[in-house]
């Protein structure tokens, strides 16, 4: 009956048989499936890596400002020297990555406690959306609109002017950690977030249950369960406040690491240099990425 | 003496949010909108006592337990430990501990800190703690795992180390929430027995949630049944096994065979629904001479489930209805059971046996 031949040449079709022989065959599925990434990964991330380090090594001719491609150190000894502004903008920075950092720890952990276990999942969407919106909007229209709000008479010391203060201005370090602030907070709920939502109501009630009034509760329990999400989250604040030159470029006359590598690369055409004062933030993050784990930041994932 | 636990007009609404995440099947619904959980429970447990509230999800039995705790505010009623008023407390002040049914241990902590974190947090001091820490680690039989975590424990151990964790803290009342659940048959009976040695041997009140009506037989002092958020009956479980209140109950607890309507009239000679326990019940061939305190009814054998030391047996009944009969295996083979099937039989039993019961 014609009943019986349909579904078998179903059976027999060639995708049904690729199909079936890649049943077979996890590894050649999971072979297919990584390669393209991993292949980004090594090529494009490790590889420019690799290349950064290798032009740090470099350096310029003085008098011909030509690349000299021979190995040395000079650069680093040059970053590193205290004669050179170098150490101290790179001070700078990490100071400003840090308050940056915290400042966005303090406002989103409240944030993302609510959102991961208090709010109904209407509530949680619509704070959600809420947090994540500033991605939607170009960061240049976010930090020019900040710069109207912090300008000397803009919105700000007008709200303020109502109660006889002023703003902080749109000049200086306040106004930039003001700005990074604002601007990396999504990357600080979203994973903080993540990391309060995995934290089982049951261990809450437990402690509660053992006698751990709500300040235990939150400081032995809450805190060090949601601490891979906090170091996750500080990593993305901190290594994007390093890195970024156009906020300090807006907002203030000083230098910043960003500002230096971007006049490096761009004005004195010094690569090298540049490429050398770029493995500083990457060092500052493993050492932090290395004190996290000290501090027991990886054992409860 | 003052009841350990005292439970007046129990009354647990949810709203809101809360209330579809606890809408269960079993539970009932107000005009509002909201779910009753628990629906006006009065209930007494004495000090000493190994007591479970049994009943299908939904039931309310779990929401008691966790009135009990603390960690739900009841929205009518009050809830008294040991004479003391403890309604609007939080679970940080009363005097109970409890063993949760995912056993809730803390993931970053080792066993020795899991354990001790009750007198941690009470700041006992450190000496006494250890030496209570390791007592504790004794009883439930693992001494020596202070230092592991509870991602390398089986789940027995773990099982373990939350009752070790609960009862380290000597509370007047511990609270366990179907902490067995999780365990595969055999390590369940070696626990139930543990427990209630345990129990025993500390003589603290136990109120134990299970829907498990071996379980809750096996080792309680006394027990309630519950249903649709109220409690159907209390009693030890010789009371609730043999003269069952109502129908719910004689369904829970054990199999029921209930009798209504005309099949009931038929042979039990009047109104009502009568349950009789499928052991109590004689297989006999047809025509078989029934005594005079003894029932006799005719019908078919539909079903034969053959378990081993028992055989069950399904027997449609020729006045309407099936009876489920149970047979010890003294002296048959599976063979002989199995073949049983599709056979005319007259089943028999005392008409004391016969036990009349609520709808």
């Amino acid at each position: 009956m014609s009943t019986t031949s349909e579904p078998a040449s179903i059976l027999d079709s060639p995708l049904r048989r690729l199909s079936a022989a890649l049943y077979r065959r996890p590894r050649v599925v999971l072979g297919t499936l990584l390669t393209p990434p991993v292949l980004w990964l090594v090529v494009i991330y490790l590889g420019s890596l690799a290349l950064l380090f290798l032009s740090s090594l470099w350096h310029l001719d003085p008098t011909t400002s030509a690349i000299v491609r021979d190995p040395s150190l000079v650069n680093f000894q040059e970053v590193l020297s205290p004669d050179k502004p170098y150490l101290r903008v790179a001070q700078h920075t990490v100071g400003l990555a840090v308050i940056v950092t915290i400042a966005d720890a303090l406002l989103a952990f409240p944030l993302a406690y609510y959102m991961a276990r208090v709010a109904s999942p209407r509530t949680r969407n619509v704070l959600f959306i809420a947090a994540t919106i500033p991605l939607w909007i170009s960061y240049l229209v976010r930090v020019y609109s900040w710069r109207i709000i912090l300008a000397d008479g803009g919105f700000l010391d007008w709200a303020l002017g109502a109660v006889g203060l002023k703003g902080p201005g749109a000049l200086g370090d306040v106004p930039i950690a003001i700005v990074f602030t604002y601007i990396w907070l999504p990357y600080m709920v979203l994973p903080l977030y993540a990391g309060l939502e995995r934290i089982p109501r049951s261990l809450v009630e437990a402690s509660s249950d053992l006698g751990g009034r709500s300040w235990t509760t939150f400081r032995r329990i809450v805190l060090p369960l949601a601490f891979p999400g906090l170091v996750a989250g500080s990593i993305f604040t901190f290594s994007l406040t390093l890195g970024d030159y156009i906020t300090p470029t807006l907002f203030s006359g000083e230098q910043f690491i960003g500002n230096v590598i971007y006049s490096n690369v761009g004005v004195a055409g010094n690569v090298p240099l540049a490429a050398a004062y770029a493995l500083v933030p990457v060092a500052v993050i493993a050492l932090y990425l290395v004190f996290a784990r000290r501090l027991g930041a990886f054992e409860a994932l | 003496m003052r009841p350990a636990v005292r439970l007046e007009h129990l009354v647990k609404r949810f709203g809101g949010e809360a209330g579809r995440r606890v809408a269960r099947s079993g539970s009932r619904q107000t005009t509002e909108g909201e779910v009753v959980a628990v629906d006006g429970i009065d209930l007494e447990i004495a000090d000493g006592e190994f007591f479970s509230m049994l009943g299908p999800s939904g039931s309310g039995k779990t929401t008691t337990l966790r009135l009990i705790a603390g960690f739900e505010l009841p929205t009518e009623g009050r809830v008294w430990l040991h004479g003391e008023d403890v309604t609007r407390k939080p679970p940080f002040e009363r005097d109970v501990n409890t063993v949760f049914q995912d056993y809730a241990l803390f993931p970053h902590m080792s066993v020795g800190d899991n354990v001790g974190y009750g007198l941690t947090v009470r700041k006992v001091p450190k000496a006494d703690r250890e030496r209570r820490v390791g007592e504790a680690l004794d009883m439930v039989r693992l001494s020596g795992y202070q230092g592991r975590k509870p991602s390398q424990l089986s789940g027995g151990q773990r099982q373990r180390v939350a009752l070790a964790r609960a009862l380290v803290n000597r509370p007047r009342v511990l609270l366990l929430d179907e902490p067995l659940g999780a365990l595969d048959l055999k390590l369940r009976e070696e626990m139930q027995i543990e427990l209630k040695a345990i129990q025993q041997e500390v003589g603290i009140t136990f109120v134990y949630v299970t829907h498990d009506q071996e379980e809750a037989l096996t080792m309680s002092d006394r027990l309630a049944v519950f249903s649709r958020g109220r409690i159907e009956q209390l009693g030890t479980p010789a009371d609730l096994y043999e003269r069952p209140a109502t129908a719910f109950v004689a369904g829970f607890v054990g199999t029921s065979n209930l009798l209504r309507g005309d099949v009931a009239k038929a042979l039990v000679g009047s109104e009502g629904i009568y349950t009789v326990r499928p052991e109590k019940i004689r297989l006999a061939d047809r025509g078989a001479a029934v005594a005079d305190d003894e029932v006799g009814a005719d019908g078919t054998i539909r079903t034969v489930v053959y378990l081993g030391p028992d055989t069950r047996y399904i027997v449609a009944l020729d006045a309407g209805s099936d009876l489920v009969v149970t047979q010890q295996n003294l002296n048959t083979s599976s063979m002989e059971v199995l073949a049983a099937q599709g056979q005319s039989v007259r089943l028999v039993w005392k008409r004391q046996h016969v036990l009349r019961v609520e709808e």
